[in-house]
C-alpha cells in the first residue's frame, strides 16, 4: 500500500481513477462513538479510498439533520479539534484522511498549528464548506506548507466563470454538491449532480467527487456515472446513530464498494 | 456590477472608516469584520442580492416607494418623546425615539419593508425569516401579507413557548411558523434553520434576515434600511434642543436598531454611541472574533471556537454574536458596548411604565437600564434612547416573573 506521508490526496486519487476505479469516500464524525477511530480503519478495510473525518462544530449550517445530530452527540461526549487529531495519531491508515469541519475551528486553532497537528494525524486535505474561494487564501497557504490540500466545493448554481476558478484553485478534488439542499440521505441523486460533474470535468482535469444525498449502493452507482466517485456521509452516520456496530457500518461501505466495482470494472 | 462601477455610485456614502459608518469594502468587510463566509450554494444568491440592492438603492423610484410605504403603512416618522418625569428623577434630559409606535410595534418594519420590496423587484415569490422574540417574524409576515408573498418563519422552540402570541400573530397573517428544534432552540438555531432552507429553495425565495448580521450584503443592507431611525432622530433632536444629544443609546442583540440609530450620529464625534447588551449574551470585547452565520464578528465562544448559547430574559437579544459593523465600531472604540443584567432590565421595564406610561419591549428596556445605571456620569446631559419596541408582547412573561418575585397575584398582594 502507498505510504500516505509522501503522496498527496490528489495524486493518490488520480492513481486509482486512472485504473478505472470509482473512488468511495466515507465520512465519520470524530467522537460519535468511543470506537470511532476503529470505524475509520474498518471503512478503509471495506474499500474506502480516503476517509473524511468530521470535526464536530456547534453550528453546522451546511449540514442536514443527521450530521447535525452526529455533531451534537460527539460534542456532548466532549470531542474537540485537538482531541480528534490526537486520537487519530499513531495509526497507519494506508489512505489519506480529509478533515471536514467549519472554518471557525481552524481559525481559532490557528492555521499553522492546525496544519501541523493535522498532518501528524494522517490528514492530507481539508474541506471547509463555509470558507469560499475568495477567503481561502490564508488557510490554503498555511496548509500547503505542511503538504495539506484544500478542497473547494462547486454547486449546481455556480456559474461557468466561477467554476473555472474553483477547478483551478481547488486541490485534491472538486467536491460536487449534488443538490441545492444540505447534506442528507435521499432516494435519488439530483440530475443536477450529473450535469455539474460533467461541467467540472470539462473545466479541467481535477477529480470530481459527488457528495450530498448518497444513500446507498444504488445512488452511489448513479452518481458515479459522470463523476469520479462519491462521498457517503449522512447514510453512514445514520447507521451509527441507530446503534449499528463498527462491523455493520463497515459492511454498508463494503456493499457500496462492491456495487461500484461491479458497475465500473477496473481497467 | 461592483458598487464602485455603478453609474450612480455617488449616491452612496463613502467607504467605512474606523469612526465612520459607510460602505463595506468589495468583499463585504468593515475593517476586519464581516465578509461572506457561506457555502458555495449560497455565493450566487448573495451576489445576486448585493447587485439587486445596489441597483435598487440607487433607483429614486425604489427609494420613494420605500419611504412612501414606511410613511403611509408603517406610520413614519416615529415621534421623539421628551420624558419629563424620568428626566427629573435621573437628573438628565431623556429623549426617546419612539420606534415602538411603528406598525407591528418595533423598528423591525423598516428592514422588512425594504427587503420585501427588494425581493419583489428581484422576482422572488416567497420570504423566509428567522425570529427570536417574534418581532422580526411578525414584521416579515406583515410585509408578506401586504405584498402578496408567501412566508415561512423559523423560530426556536423555546422562543415559540415564550412568545406564543407572536406565533399566533404570524399565523393570523398567513405565515407558516416552523420550530427550530436543534441546539439551544433559540435565535441562533433559527438562523441555522433559515440558512438551510434558503440553500434548498434559493431560486424563488428571499431570506429576509432580521438583523445587521449574516453574509455580505446583509449587515450593510439591513443597516441602510434602518438608517431612517438615526436620520429622523438627528433632525428631531436638533429641532427640539437646538443641538445634538451627548449620548445615543440602543439595545444590541445582533444590533439592527442600534445600527440604524448610530448611523445618524457616527460622524459627530461629540456624540457618544452606547450599545446595551444582555449580560448573558455580551459578545463585544471578547478577544477573538469568530466566523459563523456567514460573517466574521465578535461572538461568545469557548476556547476551541464552539459558539456558546446566549441567555437573556429577552428573546430578541438572545443572540451570541454582535454584527460585524458593531464589532468594527467596538474595536475602534467609536461605539461602546456594556452589559446590563436581567434584574436591571426588569426594574427599567417597570420604571418606564410607571413614570412615563410607556411599556417598553424587554429588549429596549436594556437601553433604559444602562442610562439608569450611569445616571451620575450622565448628569445634566442630553441622552437619546432608541425605544426600539413596545412591551405588549412581554407583559405576560413579566407578570409571571414579578408575581413569583413579589409574592403577588396579577400584580396585587395575595
Amino acid at each position: 500500500m502507498t505510504a500516505t506521508t509522501t503522496v498527496s490526496l490528489e495524486a493518490h486519487l488520480n492513481e486509482r481513477i486512472a485504473d478505472g476505479r470509482k473512488v468511495l469516500l466515507p465520512y465519520v464524525t470524530a467522537g460519535i462513538t468511543d470506537d470511532w477511530v476503529d470505524l475509520v480503519e474498518a471503512v478503509i478495510d471495506a474499500g474506502a479510498d480516503a476517509v473524511e473525518i468530521g470535526i464536530p462544530f456547534s453550528d453546522p449550517a451546511m449540514d442536514g439533520t443527521t450530521i447535525q445530530e452526529a455533531s451534537v452527540v460527539a460534542l456532548d461526549r466532549g470531542m474537540a479539534p485537538a482531541q480528534a487529531l490526537d486520537e487519530l495519531r499513531g495509526r497507519e491508515y494506508g489512505v489519506p484522511l480529509i478533515a471536514m469541519t467549519y472554518y471557525n475551528l481552524v481559525y481559532r486553532y490557528g492555521h499553522e498549528r492546525f496544519a501541523a497537528d493535522a498532518v501528524e494525524a494522517g490528514v492530507r486535505a481539508t474541506i471547509l464548506p463555509d470558507l469560499p474561494m475568495e477567503q481561502a487564501g490564508d488557510w490554503a497557504t498555511a496548509a500547503a506548507e505542511h503538504g495539506i490540500e484544500n478542497i473547494l466545493l462547486a454547486a449546481p448554481v455556480t456559474n461557468d466563470d466561477r467554476l473555472a476558478q474553483i477547478v483551478e484553485r481547488t486541490e485534491g478534488f472538486v467536491y460536487v454538491v449534488s443538490t441545492m439542499g444540505t447534506t442528507g440521505e435521499r432516494s435519488d441523486v439530483d440530475d443536477a449532480a450529473s450535469v455539474l460533474a460533467r461541467r467540472v470535468k470539462a473545466a479541467g482535469d481535477r477529480p470530481a467527487i459527488v457528495g450530498f444525498g448518497i444513500s446507498g449502493p444504488e445512488t452511489a452507482v448513479a452518481a458515479s456515472r459522470e463523476s469520479d466517485g462519491v462521498i457517503v456521509a449522512s447514510a453512514l452516520m445514520r447507521k451509527v446513530l441507530n446503534g449499528e456496530s463498527v462491523e455493520q457500518a463497515a459492511s454498508f461501505v463494503g456493499e457500496m464498494r462492491a456495487a461500484l466495482d461491479a458497475a465500473y470494472p477496473a481497467n | 456590477m461592483a458598487l464602485s462601477e455603478h453609474p450612480i455610485a455617488d449616491t452612496f456614502p463613502e467607504a467605512a472608516s474606523p469612526t465612520h459608518m459607510g460602505l463595506p469594502d468589495a468583499a463585504g468587510f468593515f475593517g476586519e469584520f464581516g465578509g461572506r463566509f457561506v457555502g458555495e450554494p449560497l455565493i450566487g444568491a448573495c451576489q445576486e442580492l448585493e447587485e439587486a440592492f445596489i441597483d435598487a438603492w440607487a433607483d429614486p423610484e425604489f427609494r420613494n416607494e420605500f419611504i412612501d410605504v414606511l410613511r403611509d403603512y408603517g406610520g413614519r416618522p416615529s415621534p421623539l418623546t421628551e420624558c419629563e418625569n424620568l428626566s427629573q428623577d435621573l437628573g438628565l434630559r431623556l429623549l426617546l425615539k419612539r420606534e415602538d409606535l411603528n406598525h407591528t410595534g418595533s423598528h423591525k418594519i423598516n428592514n422588512v419593508i425594504g427587503q420585501a420590496l427588494l425581493a419583489k423587484r428581484m422576482g422572488k415569490t416567497r420570504l423566509i425569516a428567522e425570529t427570536g422574540a417574534g418581532q422580526h417574524g411578525v414584521a416579515t409576515a406583515t410585509a408578506a401579507a401586504l405584498l402578496g408573498m408567501s412566508c415561512t418563519v423559523y423560530m426556536g422552540e423555546v422562543d415559540m413557548e415564550r412568545q406564543a402570541l407572536n406565533v399566533f400573530r404570524m399565523r393570523l397573517m398567513g405565515a407558516e411558523v416552523i420550530p427550530a428544534m436543534s441546539g439551544s432552540r433559540t435565535l441562533k438555531d433559527a438562523v441555522n434553520e433559515a440558512m438551510r432552507a434558503w440553500v434548498a429553495e434559493v431560486t424563488d425565495t428571499h431570506y429576509c434576515l432580521g438583523s445587521v448580521m449574516g453574509p455580505h450584503p446583509y449587515p450593510w443592507m439591513v443597516r441602510t434600511f434602518h438608517e431612517i431611525i438615526g436620520t429622523e432622530a438627528r433632525q428631531q433632536v436638533e429641532a427640539l434642543t437646538g443641538g445634538l444629544p451627548d449620548v445615543a443609546v440602543a439595545c444590541v442583540g445582533g444590533g439592527s436598531n442600534a445600527a440604524g440609530l448610530f448611523a445618524g450620529f457616527a460622524d459627530d464625534e461629540t456624540v457618544r454611541l452606547i450599545g446595551a447588551e444582555p449580560a448573558g449574551g455580551a459578545a463585544a470585547g471578547r478577544g477573538v472574533p469568530a466566523i459563523v452565520h456567514g460573517m466574521k464578528a465578535y461572538f461568545m465562544q469557548d476556547e476551541v471556537g464552539q459558539i456558546l448559547e446566549a441567555e437573556s430574559i429577552s428573546a430578541g437579544l438572545d443572540y451570541p454574536g454582535l454584527g460585524p459593523e458593531h464589532s468594527h465600531l467596538a474595536l475602534n472604540k467609536r461605539a461602546e458596548y456594556y452589559p446590563v443584567t436581567d434584574e436591571q432590565v426588569l426594574d427599567s421595564f417597570q420604571l418606564l411604565s410607571r413614570r412615563e406610561g410607556i411599556i417598553p419591549a424587554l429588549e429596549s428596556a436594556h437601553a433604559i437600564a444602562w442610562v439608569v445605571q450611569e445616571k451620575e456620569q450622565l448628569a445634566g446631559k442630553t441622552v437619546l434612547v432608541n425605544l426600539s419596541g413596545r412591551g405588549d408582547k412581554d407583559v405576560r412573561q413579566v407578570q409571571e416573573i414579578l408575581d413569583v418575585q413579589n409574592n403577588t397575584v396579577n400584580g396585587a398582594p395575595k
